[in-house]
């Protein structure tokens, strides 16, 4: 069998995307921290990643104050949690046809 | 385009991102072996010096018991208990390269800290009305709740010591005569027999 490798999605070609896309299938918002924490990349590299992200319309960006502190939480949207599904199936059909 | 390492590579990241993001595995095991140590050693302190004898009086707890020394035991017990496992986690989180304040930790605590909260006002609320005996066995059911809901952010076994405190705790609610050996047995030989479990499997 044959598999397209190009219905793989664009957006999810970065490792990083797709690591932030994990991250947050898993929790209902993570803020910029919490997401560096677990991915180990810089600010810059990160905040890249989420806009382009944000711009799939993929994730939708909470901007709000903690005291005086600036926190943003990023939390997957509903299309975004659809392509990343779609992504894994993907994923596993490739390894499937393999095999 | 992708090889098939690189999709393998790919699964094996998205894998542990998800388990990292939500679980926390540094609690360490030395801290339940310890904490029912002091478990122990604060009900036979309650009993042997402060008339802590529910058997013979089951709604208060023991007719010459001396409420403000039991108290203060439990309390010091909590303190250590707490202070043990909180120093312990952060030399296991420090020795894994995580750390011990993350995302995972707070949700930890939060769902814990709801059925907490709620059992110490309740208990709070039963002494006012005499009923202070009803205070062990609901420390067991409501902490046996906590760490239910505590299994979905650390190690999945966590869930079955809950299950086991809380049916400990309903037992001791029926007999009321035992229950201070059966918070023994949830608080400290429970968490003695956990601690080693959790130790021998995660921690060597």
């Amino acid at each position: 069998m044959k598999v397209a490798f190009n219905d793989l999605h664009k957006a999810f070609e970065s490792r990083i995307r797709l690591g932030i896309m994990s991250a947050l299938a898993v929790n209902e918002a993570l803020d910029f921290n919490a997401l560096k924490e677990f991915l180990e990349v810089t600010d810059g590299n990160l905040a890249t990643h989420l806009r382009a992200l944000e711009k799939e319309g993929f994730i939708a960006v909470r901007k709000s104050f903690i005291g005086r502190i600036p926190n943003t939480q990023y939390a997957v949207t509903k299309e975004g949690n659809k392509a990343f599904q779609a992504h894994l199936k993907m994923l596993e059909r490739i390894i499937k046809a393999q095999q | 385009m992708k090889s098939p390492q690189d999709i393998s590579r790919d699964i094996d990241q998205i894998r542990s991102i998800m388990e990292r993001s939500t679980k926390f595995p540094s609690l360490a095991g030395w801290a339940g072996v310890m904490a029912g140590s002091y478990a122990l050693a604060g009900a036979a302190a309650a009993h042997f010096l402060f008339g802590f004898r529910p058997e013979q009086d089951p709604a208060r707890i023991g007719p010459d018991a001396d409420l403000g020394s039991i108290g203060l035991t439990a309390a010091a017990v909590l303190l250590l208990s707490v202070l043990t496992a909180v120093l312990l986690t952060k030399r296991k989180a420090d020795r894994q390269g995580e750390s011990m304040w993350n995302t995972a930790s707070r949700q930890l605590l939060s769902h814990m800290a709801v059925p907490l909260v709620t059992g110490g006002v309740l208990i709070v609320i039963l002494h006012m009305y005499g009923l202070t005996g009803l205070a062990v066995p609901l420390t067991l059911i409501f902490y046996g709740l906590a760490l239910f809901s505590a299994g979905r952010f650390t190690f999945r076994e966590i869930r079955i010591m809950g299950v086991l405190q809380l049916l400990l705790g309903l037992i001791a609610s029926v007999q009321l005569e035992y229950s201070l050996i059966l918070w023994g047995s949830g608080f400290g030989l429970l968490h003695i027999l956990y601690g080693a479990l959790m130790y021998h499997r995660y921690d060597r």
